[in-house]
């Protein structure tokens, strides 16, 4: 072992593991042009190259890979939707989920530590029943608990907070989080193994749009014909959108969330509350995050706000007391693409050949893997869309077929 | 804190008041197809830049009109409602489409 670390250090050709090759210029032509390298433009990819053999693939992306709402998101993978549809959709999402990290060879530090939402009136119970049958029925497991429970789990949580009293507990145990650079690299990795080129740094400036439909896109470092694209950018969908002629429902709004000094470990599940609009929990480092609702009106800037902090923190310090003496280190904000249903906007769109991945507000990264793997049979499929996502058509709003799950995000409005 | 200059109250802190929406012309209900409703209910324009939207004054329950960047958050200019509107709306909707309660 001291010999071959000798010769590996000594080695002139440098054995390093390269997880994505050097970048190239575009190709002039490429089968899927896939907008936006986050989680689920490259899990697009991944499954069209792994499962469906199609490998003339190139991702766009305007800046660098993972690095919009990948990066600013919190983490937090769960199925305790509201609605069958939703429901269905998500916890086939955590399935995919837990099997990451051996599907990647590349440890994504997925951690099932369970999710509780607290309730803090009677409609809110009834709501919770409804959640933890809808989940049982998809086999999801949920379950409710008491305050005796919930102190059980939570000891240092604060069960009396103000004037809403914790009358009972959503207990969602397939609730768990993920490390979401190692979601985005590892699927970039295994993507580009099997020949899918990622291009960073490339912005798509217009579309064009033929007859109804796309023949190639304009890119600051040229422009690429292509067979069919994929939209899968996130806090601009409306404006690329708009670019291909598509009227959309979604309005944008910053969602700001901040992370403290680390603390020994206290609290192992995801906990929140939708009375106090705020949703805290540690990380792996031992930091604490919070989270909220999003702005109160809509804007493509993540600026801070300190009315945002006081009211989000007061809530925070309601729930766990403790932590009024906490630092905070951080504070970041993504641009969410919020829908009138709070459920997002996948599958076919009025151009023939260009593929809606939209409006993921603030529940997008819980659904990269089913996003990716659904997005990708559509593709390979020519536009057959899969039984799973047929709910979430952009069609849904002229037809008024919303898929409601206001109430089931979890702390937002 | 961010100031929003009310047109009836004057200056005052943002979070005394309560985002209304887009402002855009309403197609008239009784005459307009289903789909132009949806797409007036439902559809948003989503600007990247100075937008005409509603806002209220919440303690005062009094609602005007801002021009405001939506990537700058600047407030450009708010103004009463009756630079836009000059006479008073009158809804009649159209008896035999009522439905039974």
């Amino acid at each position: 072992m001291p010999f071959n670390l000798l010769k590996y250090g000594l080695s002139a050709e440098y054995p390093v593991d390269v997880d994505l090759p050097p970048p190239r210029d575009l190709k002039p032509s490429y089968d899927v042009v896939i907008i936006g390298a986050g989680g689920h433009g490259l899990a697009t990819a991944y499954y069209l190259s792994r499962y469906h053999g199609i490998n003339n693939i190139a991702v766009l992306e305007k800046a660098y890979l993972g690095g919009g709402n990948t990066a600013r998101n919190t983490a937090v993978i769960r199925s305790n939707y509201l609605t069958s549809e939703g429901v269905r959709f998500y916890a086939e999402s955590v399935k995919l989920f837990q099997n990451l990290s051996n599907e990647f060879d590349f440890n994504i530090m997925y951690s099932e530590r369970g999710q509780l939402t607290l309730a803090h009136t009677d409609a809110t119970v009834r709501s919770f029943r409804q959640r933890a049958e809808v989940n049982k029925h998809f086999g999801g497991r949920t379950e409710m608990i008491d305050r005796q429970q919930i102190r059980e789990l939570v000891p240092s949580l604060n069960l009396d907070p103000g004037h809403l009293p914790v009358i009972a507990g959503l207990w969602h145990i397939d609730g768990a989080t993920a490390r979401h650079d190692a979601v985005a690299w590892g699927y970039a990795k295994q993507a580009a193994k099997r020949g899918v080129e990622i291009h960073q740094l490339t912005e798509v400036q217009d579309l064009v749009i033929e007859s109804g439909r796309i023949r190639a896109v304009k890119t600051n470092r040229g422009t690429v014909q292509c067979g069919c694209v994929v939209q899968a950018i996130a806090g601009h969908s409306s404006l690329l959108m708009a670019k291909a002629g598509i009227r959309s429902p979604i309005q944008t709004f910053p969602l700001q969330a901040m992370v403290t000094q680390p603390f020994k470990p206290f609290l192992d599940p995801l906990v929140s509350s939708s009375a106090l609009h705020c949703y805290v929990q540690q990380t792996s480092r031992g930091e604490v995050v919070f989270g909220g609702g999003s702005d109160p009106y809509p804007l493509f800037n993540s600026r801070s706000t300190l009315d945002l902090k006081e009211s989000l923190l007061a809530h925070a310090i309601e729930m766990f007391p403790f932590l009024a003496n906490a630092k905070l280190m951080r504070q970041w904000a993504g641009i969410t693409d919020m829908t009138p249903d709070y459920s997002p906007i996948m599958g076919l769109s009025p151009v023939e050949n260009y593929y809606l991945d939209a409006g993921w507000g603030t529940w997008g990264f819980k659904a990269t893997p089913i996003c990716g793997k659904t997005m990708a049979e559509l593709v390979a499929s020519g536009g057959r869309v899969p039984e799973l996502i047929k709910p979430f058509g952009l069609e849904r709003f002229s037809t008024f077929q919303q898929v409601n799950e206001m109430g089931a995000t979890a702390a937002s409005h | 804190m961010k100031i929003i200059n009310c047109p009836l109250n004057g200056p005052r802190n943002i979070s005394e008041f309560t985002y209304g929406g887009e402002f855009k012309p309403m197609p008239d209900p009784g005459t307009c197809s289903d789909a132009e409703w949806a797409d007036y209910v439902f559809n948003s324009e989503n600007r990247a830049g100075v937008v005409r939207e509603w806002w209220m004054h919440t303690p005062s329950s009094y609602w005007f009109l801002a021009e405001r960047h939506t990537v700058s958050d600047e407030i450009i200019r708010t103004f009463d409602a009756r630079e836009l509107f000059s006479s008073r709306l009158d809804f009649h909707p159209p008896q035999s489409r009522e439905i039974a309660g």
